[in-house]
Formats: C-alpha cells, structure tokens, sequence
C-alpha cells in the first residue's frame, strides 16, 4: 500500500488545486466556481476540477451517517492526484477537513486516506492568504459592502481576518462592518427548511444587522448563507445586493447579484 | 412522578413564542445582557481559555472515576454526620424527600434554586402531601407565583417582563399598598424578600439545588447572588441538597477552578455574590445551620451516559452560557423546548432523560452554529453531540417521512455522478428558465419552509461542471 498524498510539507512552485466546487455553487451560481478559478489561478495555482457531487454534510447532519460516508469516500478518491483541495465554502472545506476524520475515526484501513484528504483540503480565501501567501488582489469594486462571518468557516476553521484583510485590497471598496456579524443567519442546512419559523425570525436579526450597517452591498464566503439572506431582503424588498465574496476578490461582478433579475438585453 | 414534556410540540410551541411580543421583548435582554457581559469578563482574565481547559480535565477526571468520588463523597458525610441517599430515578428521589419530611411533619418547606427538584417535579409531589414549598430565589419565586417552570437554567423567570412581574406582584400580594412604586427592578426585589423573610422563618426544610459535591470533604456547594439559599438551608432544622451525579468534584481545590470560570460564563460577574459551603449539619459549637443534613443523588439516566458517545455532556456545570449565545434559543426562549433543561445543553441532556422519541426536535431545531460550544466553560461539543442524536433518530427511523424521503431523494444522485451529471444538466437550465428572468421564486412546491417567507434564488442556467466541460473542450 502507498501512501496517499497529504497536504506538501513545503508548497509546489505551481500546486495542483482541486477545485471542491460544493454542489450548491455548481447548481445554483457557477459565476462562484469561476471566481474560484481565476482567484487560484492568478495565485500560481494549477486548478482542476475532478467530477463531483455532494459533500455529504446534508446526510451527516441529518443523521444518516452511512450515506455520510459513501459521499466522503467519492470525494477522497475524486481529488486524491492534487495537491490541495479548496472550496468556496467553509461549510463545505469544515466538513471536508473537520468531519470527514471523524465519521472515518474507526476504520483504519481508510482513515489514513481520509485523514491525507482533510489535511489538503481549505476555504478558497484563507487558502489563498495562509496557503498560497497573497496580500492582495488585483481588484476594484467602488462601493461599501458589509461582510457576514459563516458559522462553520468562522468557528470550525478561524476564518475572520483574511477574508477583510484581502477585501481591503479591493480598490475603491469600503468595508462597513455590521454588528454581530458573527452571529448565525438562520441557515443552518436543512434547518431552514425543516425550521423554517425558527430560521425566518434569526434571518430577521441578520437582515436588521444588515440595514443599520448603511452599505448596500452583502458578502459572505458561503452560498447557503447568502441563499437564505438574500432570500429574506428580497422578501422584505430590500435593495441591498448579496454577493459571494470570490466574485469581488475576482473583479467578476457583471452578472446579477444574487436572487436579482437578469438584465434585458438593451433593444 | 415526571415532569410532563410538550418537547413533540416544540414547533407549536416555537411559533406561540415567535409571535409573543411580550416574550420577545424578555428575550432581548439575554442578548444584550448575559453575552455582552460575559464577553467582557472572559477579555478580562488573561487565562480565561486555559481555564477552561483546566475546567474540561477535571471534570473529566472526575466521571472517569466516578464511583470511587461518589463512595467517597458518601464516607466524608456521613464522617460529618450527614446522610447520602442515591436514587436511581425521579420517584425513587422524591420519596426520599417525601419520606424525611413526613418523619419531621413538615408543614412547610423553603427551596432554594434547584433544577434537579424541577426534574422530579417535587412542588406538585409536595403539595400532593399536603406540605407547602414555597421558592426563594426571586425568578423562582415569580414563577412560582405564575404557575410556570423556568425558562432558563440559571435564571428561571428570564422569559418575563418587569411589567409582568409588577402585575403579578400586584395581584398576589393584595394586603400590600396598591400605591406602592413597583417599576424598578429592586422594587420587586425588596418585596419578595419582605415577604420571604417570614417564609424562611417558619419553614421546618430547606431544600436546596448543589452546584458541587466535593467528594474531599463531603461538602455541598451552593452560588447564588441573593443569598436566599443560605437561609433556606441555614435556618430550618433540615437541609436537604438536591444534586444529580455529575455535579461531584474531587476537590475543594478543584472547586476554585471551575468557580473561577462558572459565573463569568453565567453572567458575566467574577463571582456569584454567595459561594456556600456545606459540611453536615450544625456541629455543638456552630451558631446556627440545620440538626440534620441530607444529599439526595440522582442518576435518572445520567449512569448511561457514561463511557458512551454522551458522556461529554456530564462535564455540565450548568452556567446557561449554550442557551444565552444560542440564536434559536435567543428566537423562541426556552419553555419552547418543552422539558426541564432548554437550549443546547437540553438539546444533549433531555433526550437521555425523556426519550428522543418524545425530544426529537430538540437536537434537530439547531443550525449547528457552534457558538454553544465556542463559549461552554468545560468545552463539550455540543453540535457534535446534538448529532450523535440525530444518528439514534435516524437509526430508529424516527425522521419524518418527508424529510427521509428528501433525504435519500438527494442522496440517490449524490452517490451516481452520472446521474447527477445527466439530472442536472437538465434540471438546472429548466429551473433558470422558469425563473423568466426575474432570478428568484416566491414559491416552490416542496419548499414552503423556505418560501413561505423567503424568495428562493434561481439557478444561473448550466452547472458551473457542465460549462467548465464545455471551456476545457473548446
């Protein structure tokens, strides 16, 4: 048996990245994923994109841990020639790195590889600071934006300063922090759907938070979360603009926000 | 006799809260109040964090030897002339109770704050046997009034306004002055203790709640901030502490550790204003406590968890800090949840207690948000441990039929990359043209959950894989 490839001691001059897509950003937003792409690319990295499906992390946190581990195996042995893999997403990369050891906890004959997985695998932003040592990116959005802190990103994998450190790189934009910007948006997975009240009234808090910090421009690093925030503003007939973060990073901000109308072509 | 649980209505009861203005209004003060406070407490002491680790190991020293430090803790009271009795269940611990107040003929009983008498559910088995308990920390007094159970662990009546609590004052206390200013908080507070000064007087027991049982020295640990709990076990002839196993520690040394961490976690003080310590009862030379000193220990479960996947959560030393940072909890409060214990740490606890068939809901009704755990004094794993119950409900097929069917309904293209290659390249491009355009749903049929108050983005168009196939063909 060889050893599977586990996060380089030292980082390749041009590192293969896998690019763990997560399904909602390939279903719903690709613009994200090619965000992600040129982020990494303009960065010195090699991206691939392996096929793919789910994380598992829906299956995981429902209970249903056997499915759990039939998804995280698929996606070991997709992404087992890069380097690293990265995601636009710490919920996706916290399930990846931080979960994917513990449903393989018992089982030594894949835990060394489950384990080589985890080791490897980051949030796209943090990714491109920690890993791949970037201060700043060649970007310019000239507006103000407020940033949301992702639970699972936030708490699961530290990230908070390197996703402001590189939005302040970003000509013209300014960034207005809102107030608990740390506290959850109501997401939460299938809790929205299953809780949907319960989720509706913590959305409430983010979308107040949100208005009071005056910038009409949203971001997080997660799409679910931004999912469910937008989904609230445009309810509520809110005008403020919900991005992810990459796209910014990316200067790829010609497509509609999200959950906006697509522009008619002028006549 | 058991606490009745309405944890299988907990989505009922969430929406009553949701649309309770006044309850609402209660509620924003766990927000402002407990997390600011504490936040600033725990930035105050440079070893906060190591504390907290050094909270974790001793409580978990303390459950790997569990039955040494119950059998000491038992010697050691019994050396200072106190009794221990174990009681496997709720009934078993109320007949203890039950049992030395009718060898006393005891009319009437003073309470300190005890969650585990709310777990027995001992007013109503006191009352039963014709002998008045009347609470005296002044939460558990409002309530009382009210004819409620807590809605916080550390602070019982936190689901209620001040004007709620004037009203009831108002209502109850008749022969008092209908003049009288009742709108400061400390208003309420000189009342109560006007008229609990009687109460402590008269009172043939005192019960009281345990924070910790020192197993060096068969010592009873009490924290209050309204020193309610010093009288109602000081003065009456009996003290009878109410305490669950896990509440053990080896040491008083140990003690000073996890007090360093329990009242910032709680609310923010450095310490609770009364740290008691009781040591069996008044000795010849002592000017005052209680002839006769009891322990009640209960297990109600609690052994089960042992050396198993919930153990962890016996490391609780019940601050409320999970509940306070909890942004469901802050949404819908905590009688929501249905039983005794709300909030994360309930989420763990009841479903060992009651069942997770009747406690389903409680560890699903979370969005994994972690910030339970990020503030837990001991580090327990909340979510973690909140999925472990996920997994029995799943295993034992307790999850809706909607939910399991959506469930697998994923998963079956999940797990086939083919599959879900071919369904997507289709279904998504369809699901962006049906959106017309405007980038969003009001409705979807299987998602009322969602759309019933939020839109739904549409997809772009093609998967982000279809099209990168396509760029890397070209």
């Amino acid at each position: 048996m060889t050893d599977a490839p586990s996060a380089p001691e030292t980082r390749p001059q041009r590192p293969r990245v896998g690019l763990l897509v997560t399904c909602l950003v390939d279903l719903f937003r690709p613009s994200v994923g090619f965000a992600a792409v040129k982020l990494l690319e303009s960065a010195g990295c090699t991206v691939e994109v392996p096929s793919q499906t789910c994380c598992g992390q829906p299956a995981y946190n429902s209970g249903d841990r056997a499915s759990a581990k039939v998804l995280a195996l698929q996606m070991v042995e997709a992404f087992e020639a890069c380097d690293y893999v990265v995601a636009p997403s710490g919920s996706c990369a916290g399930m990846a790195s931080k979960h994917y050891p513990e449903l393989f906890a018992d089982d030594p004959n894949l835990a060394g590889r489950v384990n080589a997985f985890a080791a490897k695998t980051y949030e796209l932003v943090s990714f491109l600071t920690d890993v791949m040592g970037l201060e700043r990116v060649a970007a310019q959005f000239p507006r103000a934006v407020t940033y949301h802190d992702s639970c699972s990103g936030l708490r699961e994998l530290g990230i908070a300063a390197q996703p402001r450190k590189l939005l302040e790189s970003v000509a013209g934009l300014r960034l207005q922090e809102m107030s608990e910007s740390d506290i959850c948006c109501g997401f939460g997975g299938t809790f929205a759907l299953k809780y949907g009240e319960i989720s509706t009234a913590i959305v409430d808090r983010k979308t107040e938070n949100v208005r009071a910090a005056g910038a009409p421009v949203l971001l997080a690093g997660d799409l679910g979360c931004l999912m469910n925030m937008a989904g609230r503003l445009s309810r509520q007939g809110s005008d403020v603009e919900v991005r992810h973060i990459a796209e910014i990073l990316a200067d790829m901000t010609d497509g509609p926000p999200i959950g906006a109308p697509v522009p008619r072509p002028a006549a | 006799m058991s606490v009745h649980a309405t944890s299988p209505q907990f989505k009922a009861n969430a929406h009553e809260a949701l649309g309770d203005a006044q309850l609402q209004d209660a509620l924003s003060h766990v927000r402002s109040g407990f997390v600011v406070n504490r936040a600033a407490s725990a930035a105050l002491l440079p070893e906060f964090e190591a504390l907290r680790d050094s909270a974790r190991d001793i409580k978990n020293h303390t459950l790997a030897h569990l039955d040494l430090y119950l059998e000491a803790f038992e010697e050691k009271v019994k050396a200072a002339g106190g009794h221990v009795h174990f009681a496997r269940d709720v009934d078993e611990a109320n007949a203890i109770v039950i049992d030395i107040c009718k060898r006393h003929a005891a009319k009437s009983v003073t309470k300190g704050k005890s969650m585990i008498s709310e777990e027995m559910g001992l007013n109503h088995v006191l009352e039963a046997n014709g002998i008045k308990a009347v609470e005296t920390d002044l939460g558990e007094y409002i309530i009382q009034l009210r004819n409620e159970t807590p809605s916080h662990i550390i602070a019982p009546a936190v689901h209620l306004t001040q004007a709620q609590v004037e009203a009831d004052f108002r209502r109850v206390h008749q022969d008092l002055p209908q003049t009288r200013d009742l709108t400061e908080p400390t208003s309420l507070l000189s009342e109560a203790r006007a008229i609990l000064r009687e109460k402590f007087l008269a009172a043939d027991i005192g019960i009281t709640g345990a924070n910790f049982l020192v197993a060096e020295t068969g010592t009873s640990i009490i924290v209050t901030n309204e020193g309610n709990g010093d009288l109602t076990q000081t003065l009456p002839k009996v003290h009878i502490a109410l305490a669950s196993i896990e509440k053990l520690v080896p040491t008083l040394e140990d003690v000073a550790q996890l007090l360093r961490v329990l009242a910032r976690s709680a609310t923010g003080q450095d310490m609770s204003v009364y740290t008691t310590l009781s040591t069996g009862p008044r000795r010849p030379d002592d000017v005052d406590g209680p002839e006769e000193y009891h322990v009640v220990i209960l297990d109600n479960g609690r052994s089960s968890m042992l050396g198993g996947d919930f153990q962890d959560m016996l490391r609780c030393i019940r601050c409320g800090a999970c509940m306070n940072h909890c942004p469901v909890y802050q949404a819908v409060g905590g009688h929501a949840y249905g039983w005794v214990y709300p909030g994360p740490m309930g989420a763990v606890l009841t479903p060992t207690l009651i069942g997770v068939d009747k406690a389903g809901h409680l560890p699903n009704a979370s969005t994994f948000c972690g910030r339970c755990e990020s503030v837990c004094p001991v580090r327990i794993p909340l979510p973690k441990l909140m999925r472990f119950w996920r997994d029995r409900a799943f295993t034992r097929h307790l999850m809706p039929a909607p939910q399991r069917l959506g469930l697998a309904f994923w998963g079956a293209f999940a797990k086939r990359p083919w599959l879900y290659r071919l369904a997507t390249s289709f279904a998504m491009p369809m699901l962006a043209f049906l959106s017309r355009g405007k980038g969003r749903f009001t409705s979807l049929p299987l998602a009322k959950g969602w759309t019933a108050t939020r839109d739904f983005p549409a997809p772009q168009g093609a998967t982000f894989q279809a099209q990168w196939k396509q760029r890397r063909a070209a």
